[in-house]
């Protein structure tokens, strides 16, 4: 008997093509292939597909996401995936609920000195704000040379961590950016 | 990762220790059971039975923080019973080597130690070399000096009751283990070792994979398929962005970053390594190209030969500073930053000694975070305890794109770079984080052209052009990675060939140190050329039988999924074992020699040939280090007890703890503190990931993992009078967290140099915003201490104690 992997199985369920029988597979296919396609039928009939990786641990799972007129409406498994084949634990099965949970943030938040709630901002006056900060700190603590005269050229009253989960150019960028400001105190989640 | 998640599917024997494979790289796993499938034995070295363990043919409990002991019982029971795998280990590590006669150990030191530095001048360590500056050999190992002697030596101490008296693994159970994974120094078989943060999360972190390494080493289990070290990573790009470098102590492509004696160009490549051995490759040998080609891809045209390619700009570090994790908090608590910028990170819930990350918050003038939710650290303000009308700290929280809303790429464990492609429109007003950095460059760089400011020049003439209309193109960022030819060359000095100016350099080979070539990281050199993006490759085509896929994506270096392959094969260049052979030295028609299967470590041909070079193309020398004289507590790795232990003396030596740790100063000394009497130690569980932010705000997680828990024996909680599913408080000196107990026959009490040992674990997925009383992070217990080298805190090893509450106590937030 032919041994039906998951791989099979989907690419088998999700098609239209008649004539598998259940000699070839060694059993009866048609229930299967009948919910398979009410499913697509209600679910993503006409949606488009886009591959992607999973945002969680390093496996590397890969992920299909379907969307309709834009919209995020389904994620599943990439069959095609050699490490993943097609599969998800717990966490990369939650991206939908995390991608559109409602607690997301959608608007720049500000917190005042002393302030005790959030205000809403816009992101040109967030982004100017934080330009003034930033030039401030760096122009205060910037250092030419060290404490023995030798030239250093650094910026040491700014810190900055983050991200093992953005993408490497993101990251790329992130650090040419932070070591154009001059700084040094630069650091992410390898280190923990 | 040397190897690749796939790869583990075709090992004969799979050593676990540090990690739990099952419930935190799950999908993975299924490659550790397709091994086992075929015959592969399964080891599970653990302080708990996990559910890795539960799938294993062999676990062995040990004690947190003692893995040095166990490996190096395992060396001497490999040294002990000649199972090396002797022609790997005489010609391709340094075990002939001789070392020079100022070395030595006493008593749990190296020579050469200085106590009011807490470190080592290790010259003293020196291979002793013949006239040419080579190291001089014994290939028969004899000579008394040899590293392979000095190595029986130094393990001679570890045998089975010394072992067991460490770690508490019975006497048995380290036979069963030595024994299994020992099997794998025959030529034909191969073992991998497997870890995680179990490993590194240690005051000793890297010299326990160094003893790791040395096993592997010996057992010839490197550069084979199924065989190597793997480090398996925790977060999706947490091996792409170390790689990019968003560390303190190097550059991108992992340069040592720039110190303050490294005045100029020609100064800093002073250091570059070196070797007279004409068998070496050395392959570090090229990094003057590398960081002249990142100079030209951060300033471009403005990085000329009269500013020495603009190095001046670059930020340099004092000689000795370290800025990493712990010491960067250090500085934030003593209000030495005025500003922060957190990308995607909770360190409210993520440090070690986490009240102390909180109070140093609070310590700072702004805030920069970006993030998909609010967290523990954008919040702290408002967090338990904290009156906010206190707290000056402003707070800029930008909304960031999930990872469908935008593309770019990302590298796997196995150092694989995939493309995600994006899928939809960022969600409301948020924005992907590269395209955050952009904005922010933009209006910085306005404001120094408006007004002028301190050493403008840096921010003013960075090279920047990578956005269209104001979006960002990551694309051209990914291209900027690669590397472009910044001039026609009418004749390559490496193939001879003509290349035009502005097109993409088809690999790292072809950098060059004199400004004519540019890369952001040399790493990832091959992955964007001008036959197209190769991280976006989706050919599952594989005929090599190794799992390698090598069309699928795209990996660094320069498309190699199995690195130091070179060891792989004999010096003849025939796979050591043809079934899964990962390259060999075929000869063509034309009569010549040439490499087949894997992308080998250079064209050379195999050592035993004319022409040949030694396999560990990264290493000076050539060869594998079973004698490591670069790391700072000692050539060979040595048990030292975490900086909390249970008992008050090491049984190896007098040296209670690694000798070589920085100490900071708010610790507070709890060994055999009655107050403290159990170990503690940390870890995750499937349905939540790293301190939960990404999962503490999903239903379904939530449902299944819905608050903070803490494991413990039935031994335990007997002497304890706690019941499974009562409430219970976990205390350390920094802190205190409120739990649920799991009586469990998981952990089970140890017998540790005479005394009964109990062991507690915790999840630190936890926070108190999110979900409402679900309780608080572990880390509010963990220790401000780190590895010697790499300065990762300890949280895998620490003491506390854990005491019943009342039954009616409401659940409430730890502090």
């Amino acid at each position: 008997m032919k041994v039906l992997t998951r791989r099979d199985f989907l690419k088998i369920s999700g098609s239209t093509a008649a004539g598998l029988t259940v000699s070839q597979l060694g059993f009866d296919l048609t229930p299967v292939k009948a919910y398979a396609a009410e499913l697509t039928d209600f679910r993503i009939k006409d949606a488009k597909e886009t591959t992607t990786v999973c945002p969680y641990c390093s496996v590397g799972c890969g992920q299909i996401v379907h969307t309709v007129k834009g919209k995020f409406v389904n994620i599943e498994g990439d069959p095609d995936q050699p490490t993943s084949e097609g599969t998800f634990c717990a966490k990369g099965a939650s991206v939908f609920e995390l991608v559109t949970n409602p607690n997301r943030l959608t608007k720049v938040m500000y917190r005042a000195p002393y302030g005790t709630k959030w205000q809403v901002k816009s992101w040109d006056w967030a982004l100017n704000e934080i330009a003034k900060r930033i030039k401030k700190s760096r122009d205060t603590s910037f250092a030419e040379h060290n404490a023995k005269g030798q030239v250093v050229n650094r910026c040491s009253g700014i810190a900055a961590i983050g991200s093992a989960h953005i993408n490497n150019e993101e990251g790329w960028l992130y650090q040419k950016f932070l070591r154009s400001l001059g700084l040094v105190y630069i650091e992410h989640e390898a280190r923990l | 990762m040397t190897n690749n998640w796939r790869d583990i599917g075709v090992s004969d024997c799979v050593f676990i220790c540090g990690s739990n494979t099952a419930e935190n790289h799950p999908i993975a796993f299924k490659w550790i059971l397709r091994a086992k499938d075929k015959g592969a034995k399964i080891i599970s070295v653990d302080p708990r039975f996990t559910r890795t363990s539960a799938r294993a043919d062999i676990f062995a409990p040990m004690r947190a923080g003692t893995d040095i002991a166990f490996l190096s019982g395992m060396i001497k029971y490999i040294l002990d019973n000649d199972i090396i795998q002797k022609d790997y280990v005489v010609n391709y590590t340094n075990a002939a080597f001789i070392v020079g006669p100022k070395y030595d150990f006493k008593d749990g030191l190296f020579s050469g130690y200085n106590p009011d530095k807490r470190s080592y001048d290790k010259s003293l360590w020196a291979f002793e070399k013949d006239d040419k500056g080579i190291p001089k050999k014994d290939p028969t190992l004899q000579n008394e000096r040899c590293v392979y002697q000095l190595l029986k030596k130094h393990y001679s101490r570890y045998d089975l009751d010394a072992v067991s008296s460490v770690t508490g693994t019975p006497k048995e159970d380290l036979v069963r283990v030595y024994e299994a994974y020992g099997a794998t120094g025959k030529p034909d078989k191969v073992g991998t070792m497997l870890y995680a943060m179990g490993w590194t999360q240690h005051t000793v972190g890297t010299q326990n994979i160094r003893a790791a390494s040395m096993i592997q080493l010996l057992l010839g289990n490197v550069g084979l398929a199924g065989g190597g070290v793997n480090a398996l990573r925790g977060e999706s790009n947490v091996q792409g962005i170390t790689d990019q470098a968003l560390l303190y102590h190097i550059i991108p492509g992992y340069i040592p970053n720039l110190r303050a004696s490294d005045e100029t160009v020609a100064k800093y490549n002073e250091k570059t390594p070196k070797t007279t051995d004409p068998m070496s490759v050395n392959w570090w040998g090229n990094r003057p190209k590398y960081l002249a080609s990142f100079l030209k891809s951060m300033y471009g045209d403005s990085a000329v030969k009269d500013n020495d390619l603009a190095y001046g700009w670059l930020p340099k570090l004092d000689d000795t500073q370290n800025a990493s994790w712990m010491f960067m908090f250090d500085e934030m608590l003593k209000g030495n930053f005025s500003g922060f910028i957190c990308l995607g990170m909770n360190p409210a819930c993520s440090s070690p000694n986490a009240n102390k990350a909180r109070e140093s918050l609070a310590r700072l003038d702004w805030i920069v975070a970006m993030d998909l939710f609010e967290s523990e650290t954008t919040n702290f303000w408002m967090g338990p305890g904290i009156d906010a009308t206190k707290v000056k700290t402003e707070v800029f929280l930008l909304p960031a794109a999930s990872h469908i809303e935008k593309e770019g790429s990302l590298s796997d464990s196995g150092r694989m770079a995939q493309w995600r492609n994006k899928a939809t429109e960022p969600l409301g007003e948020s924005k992907a984080d590269g395209q955050i950095v952009h904005e922010l460059y933009m209006k910085v760089k306005a404001l120094y052209v408006k007004e002028g400011g301190k050493f403008p020049d840096p921010i003013l003439k960075l090279k920047w052009d990578y956005a269209k209309d104001g979006k960002m193109d990551f694309h051209a960022a990914a291209k900027e990675i690669n590397g472009y030819f910044l001039e026609d060359i009418t004749e390559h000095p490496v193939d001879k060939k003509a290349y035009k100016k502005g097109t993409l350099v088809p690999s790292f080979v072809y950098l060059l140190a004199d400004g004519r070539t540019s890369c952001g990281n040399w790493l990832y050199s091959g992955s964007y050329t001008e036959a197209g993006n190769m991280m976006a490759r989706r050919d599952r085509s594989d005929t090599t039988g190794i799992n390698l896929f090598p069309k699928w994506a795209w990996c660094w270096p320069v498309n190699r999924r199995v690195l130091y392959n070179r060891a792989s094969v004999d010096l003849k260049g025939n796979p050591w074992d043809p079934k899964r052979a990962v390259i060999k030295w075929e000869i063509g028609a034309d009569g010549k020699g040439k490499w087949v299967g894997d992308v080998p470590d250079g064209p050379a041909p195999p050592m035993g040939l004319e022409g040949g070079k030694l396999p560990f193309i990264m290493k000076p020398d050539g060869v594998g280090s079973l004698f490591g004289p670069g790391l700072a507590e000692g050539p060979f790795p040595e048990h030292y007890e975490p900086l909390e232990c249970p008992i008050d003396k090491n049984p190896m030596s007098s040296q209670r703890i690694n000798p070589t740790v920085a100490l900071f100063q708010e610790y507070v000394h709890t060994t055999c503190d009655p107050r403290y009497p159990f170990v503690a130690t940390t870890y995750r569980v499937t349905e939540h990931w790293q301190t939960g932010l990404m999962t503490r705000y999903q239903s379904s997680l939530i449902e299944t993992e819905p608050q903070m828990f803490v494991e413990l024996s039935e031994e335990l909680a007997a002497l304890r009078g706690i019941r499974n599913g009562g409430r219970v408080r976990v205390s350390s000196p920094r802190g205190q967290v409120e739990a649920v107990a799991v009586v469990t026959k998981r952990f089970k009490p140890l017998r540790v140099a005479g005394q009964t040992i109990h062991q507690i674990g915790l999840p630190w997925c936890y926070g108190w915003l999110v979900p409402k009383d679900g309780g608080e992070s572990a880390n509010l217990l963990t220790p401000t201490i780190g590895d010697a080298n790499t300065v990762i805190p300890e949280y895998k090893a620490f003491l506390a104690n854990i005491e019943k509450l009342p039954e009616e106590t409401p659940a409430r937030k730890g502090r």
